[in-house]
């Protein structure tokens, strides 16, 4: 064949297959606007204020603006959009001073052999799947959280308002837990490469000057890194606003209900969504399932901002290791 | 002679406050006891980086503990060659069928997304590196990655089981797991081309070759080591992975035999269904898929790990 044909056939193969990214992007926001729709007209802004999620299955079909939902029927997603958002802002509050911890015991405080050890450990616990998370905090945290972690806090620190009450569930603080566990690899792998690439002569002229090692991480390293460090964090909250399966498996699933202390149950979109669709087909109206699919739209958006953002920051710091390593 | 013996007395108390200042002043003593401070203050942060280690290996390793001991001691030669027997409320048996269904829908998946993400990957690399096209690509790609796993089975259950009409079956899953892997694998793909000299392609060029050959015989086969890099990762997510086969592959006791409307075992859901059952044998099965997971898992990771190194030792 002619070269100068076959680069341009195989150039143009190469866009068709690299296009279908956008192609995919336009499919799923096809589908989920098409099977959302029924749902965005009927129940409009009350799904955002509403606390009551019944689906009123037995209840009779009736028509709304053209639509057909049961008479009684009430969408109202708040519980879990707030448990999506606690889960997450538990998990960045334990996770990100631990990883940032990690990051710093790796690049400056272990010798280079141990941290090569603790580098390899913290980055297997990124491969671990999720439902092992899921089982081993049905099995070992949940248990452990409910019988003695709860009580205590209960009883000794009953003066913080969140610890004010009897202990009901494991749910909020376990699912908190698991998901700051899934994103503590992320936010300290990607840190720790953005740390390591401070150069030398930076770090020297602080130790000349007499800083401590702490002084040289704060205020050399830290702003070096600033920007990588900000965009993990905002990666392990797009990880933490869509994790799916190891919250379902300990949360407790929450329904109907806020959570009114830190020892109620929970449950986040991504959850709920992974729970109901086989009961959503016993909807005879169909609008359980347009309303899951509105659901999974509001999650998505919320998801894309972050991690879009997130992207946009860590960009300089694509190019490195942790990347080729951790899911993010 | 009084002038003189003013300098003189001047210079003489200028000398004095010199020499006898540093070791008297408040400054001093402030920078001294602030140093003890700093001191302190740079030890107990180095502890507290050595708690954030132990806080994070704890779990770790109550989790190889439970799963790879007691998994490793529970598995036998039946939990390979037998399919998993009954539902619900008893479950026994072993996994083959749960076994063969990943291993399908894995295959199925990473086929679909290696020849999507590696092509993907050479075009933004070597044929439009810079051009609006390739960064509406890459933006694309950034929000392919960050879609939620559910939402993708969501979008695979609406589009391919009901509104195609395949049915629960392995290709819905596998298409749908295809579309998860394909951002990494095309990403990883275009970081290991572009770690690829330029003076590589520049010579190539000068020798008359195009793009195309550039590819094929020169940075597709440097680039190699860090591609499959990226597509073992890219199958260990995947094999993790249980949201987006949920609603397309769904669950089934027997060995996969057909790629449409017949439903497809796979170890996640395993560990997710069967560890909610009350039965001592659906949690053994549980345990056991778990121990399977981490040891693939483990395996596919150390492999990746060791083409890293010999990736950087060749560039």
């Amino acid at each position: 064949m002619n070269p100068r044909v076959y680069d341009r056939i195989y150039g143009s193969a190469t866009a068709l297959c690299s296009a279908t990214s956008i192609l995919f992007i336009f499919v799923i926001g096809l589908v989920l606007l098409t099977y959302s729709y029924p749902s965005i007209v009927v129940n409009g802004i009350r799904f955002f204020t509403t606390v009551t999620w019944n689906p009123d299955l037995s209840g009779a079909v009736t028509t709304l603006n053209g639509f057909k939902t049961m008479s009684n029927a009430s969408y109202g997603i708040l519980v879990f959009v707030t448990g999506t958002l606690i889960t997450s802002a538990l998990a960045l509050l334990i996770g990100v001073p631990v990883a940032i911890g990690i990051a710093v015991f790796l690049t400056e405080v272990a010798p280079p052999k141990l941290s090569a050890v603790v580098s390899f450990l913290v980055e297997l616990l990124a491969g671990i799947p999720s439902v092992v998370y899921g089982f081993w905090g049905f099995l070992v945290l949940g248990p452990f959280l409910l019988q003695t972690f709860e009580p205590f806090l209960s009883e000794h620190l009953y003066f913080i308002p969140v610890f004010d009450g009897p202990v009901y569930s494991s749910g909020l603080l376990a699912s908190g837990i698991i998901v700051a566990l899934m994103i503590i690899p992320i936010i300290a792998s990607i840190s720790r490469d953005a740390m390591a690439r401070t150069p030398k002569e930076l770090k020297e002229g602080g130790r000349a000057l007499g800083l401590t090692d702490h002084e040289v991480t704060t205020k050399i390293v830290f702003p070096y890194a600033k920007s990588s460090i900000f965009g993990s964090i905002m990666l392990g909250l797009g990880r933490a606003l869509g994790e799916t399966m190891a919250v379902a498996m300990v949360s407790n699933s929450a329904i109907n209900e806020l959570p009114k202390t830190a020892f109620y149950p929970i449950n986040t979109m991504a959850a709920f969504m992974a729970q109901s669709l086989d009961s959503a087909f016993t909807d005879p109206s169909g609008m359980y399932v347009h309303s899951l699919v509105e659901m999974g739209l509001v999650l998505l958006a919320i998801t894309m901002i972050v991690n879009v953002l997130a992207r946009f920051l860590v960009r300089q710091g694509f190019i490195s290791g942790a990347e080729t390593v951790v899911r993010v | 002679m009084d002038t003189d013996f003013h300098r003189n007395a001047s210079k003489k108390t200028l000398s004095n406050t010199i020499i006898d200042q540093p070791t008297k002043t408040w400054y001093d003593s402030a920078v001294t006891s602030n140093y003890k401070l700093r001191r302190l203050r740079d030890k107990f942060v180095k502890s507290f980086t050595i708690v954030c280690v132990v806080a994070v290996l704890y779990p770790l390793s109550s989790m190889l503990y439970m799963f790879v001991y007691k998994g490793a001691t529970l598995i036998s030669l039946s939990t390979i060659t037998q399919p998993t027997i009954g539902s619900s409320s008893f479950v026994s048996g072993g996994l083959a069928n749960a076994i063969e269904g990943t291993l399908l829908l894995l295959g199925i998946g990473s086929s679909v997304a290696v020849c999507l993400g590696v092509m993907g990957g050479v075009y933004i690399a070597e044929f439009s590196r810079n051009s609006s096209l390739a960064k509406g690509i890459r933006f694309g790609v950034d929000v392919l990655a960050g879609v939620p796993s559910i939402v993708l089975g969501y979008v695979g259950f609406l589009l391919l089981v009901i509104y195609f009409g395949w049915g629960y079956s392995a290709l819905a899953g596998g298409l749908t797991l295809s579309v998860f892997m394909f951002p990494y694998i095309i990403r990883t793909t275009e970081l290991a081309l572009r770690k690829v000299p330029d003076e590589v392609r520049e010579a190539a060029k000068a020798l008359g070759s195009n793009n195309a050959t550039v590819v094929n015989r020169l940075t597709l086969r440097f680039a190699l080591p860090g591609i499959i890099t990226g597509i073992l990762l890219a199958i260990s997510i995947g094999l993790g992975e249980t949201a987006p086969l949920l609603y397309t592959a769904s669950f089934s006791n027997y060995v996969p035999s057909a790629l449409l409307q017949s439903p497809v075992g796979y170890l996640t859901y395993v560990v997710y269904v069967f560890s909610q059952l009350p039965s001592a044998e659906a949690h053994s099965l549980a345990y056991q898929a778990s121990f399977l997971l981490i040891a693939i898992i483990v395996t596919l990771n150390f492999a990746a790990r060791v083409l890293v190194q010999r990736f950087s030792k060749v560039t």
